[in-house]
């Protein structure tokens, strides 16, 4: 194992995330809701029946506009992006897939999950991780 | 009024993933990428976000009700099956090959990241494919 000190960012990825975590919290005080975006889009696109999906069209809106604020503060953001389109399609599809099977992403499981101890959510974000880890390993070993 | 809340949630989340560097699809290849050279940066998105998020809902949950709906919506489902694993499996593959999660994918498509929108729209029709795919499997 190699640290890349280079691009090793550990202070605005914290802070960050603990603005993820903020989000979350608000979300549920105000409307009672995991921040999960997959079954927001599944919700949203009538995949998953969950009723009214104004909310959703509201905090997606919002999700939008963060970056935007963020280059009015620092300018831009750095956004680099490696992987060839048929590539992209397939992953694309193995995440849609995936999130919907495994009913969650990075968001409802790995941060609102963990913070409720939900033991689905704790096996869900070992397994996308550890999943992830070798897919990186596998592509990086076929050139 | 009532979604006042639900706004400004999504803003911050918005501004954390540009933030915490989720939005850089070749960052996260570099988390994943543990057995080459490895930036640990976003593992401290997730502990920041899980701090917050812990003391944060414990607070919310000494409340009654949330303040603008009639109850909190919790998921009850507390069994670990094949389809939590495998379909978590199957997005984590993902995720690394693309290096982008539904939510930075969402953000991302305000600044005009072309790569994103055939991610999203690919991610949509996963979604399709996965209802129809679960229909299959419980029949």
């Amino acid at each position: 194992m190699i640290i890349d000190w280079i691009n090793f960012t550990p202070y605005s990825s914290l802070i960050g995330g603990m603005f993820i975590g903020l989000a979350a919290v608000i979300l549920m005080l105000a409307n009672g809701r995991i921040m999960g975006i997959s079954g927001m889009t599944s919700s949203l696109l009538r995949i998953k029946e969950n009723g009214n999906s104004n909310w959703i069209i509201i905090f997606l809106f919002g999700t939008l506009v963060g970056p935007v604020i963020y280059t009015l503060f620092f300018g831009s953001f750095q956004s680099e992006m490696v992987t060839a389109t048929p590539y992209l399609l397939l992953a694309g599809i193995f995440v849609g897939i995936g999130t919907y099977i495994g009913n969650g992403c990075t968001s409802g499981h790995g941060i609102c999950g963990l913070s409720r101890f939900s033991i689905r959510s704790l096996f869900a974000t070992i397994t996308f991780l550890f999943a992830g880890i070798i897919t990186v390993y596998l592509i990086g070993q076929l050139g | 009024m009532k979604n006042f809340g639900v706004g400004i949630a999504g803003i911050l989340f918005g501004f954390g993933l540009t933030l915490s560097g989720m939005l850089n699809p070749s960052k996260v290849q570099s988390f994943l990428n543990i057995f080459g050279i490895w930036d640990p940066s976003l593992a401290f998105v997730m502990v920041g976000g899980i701090i917050v998020a812990l003391i944060g809902y414990n607070l919310v949950f000494k409340i009654e009700k949330p303040i603008f709906s009639e109850e909190f919506d919790i998921p009850t489902l507390n069994h670990i099956d094949l389809k939590l694993i495998g379909g978590s499996a199957l997005f984590g593959v993902g995720w690394g090959i693309g290096g982008l999660c539904p939510g930075p994918s969402i953000a991302i498509l305000s600044t005009k990241f072309y790569p994103a929108i055939i991610f999203t729209v690919s991610m949509c029709v996963g979604l399709y494919l996965g209802r129809w795919l679960e229909s299959r499997i419980s029949s």
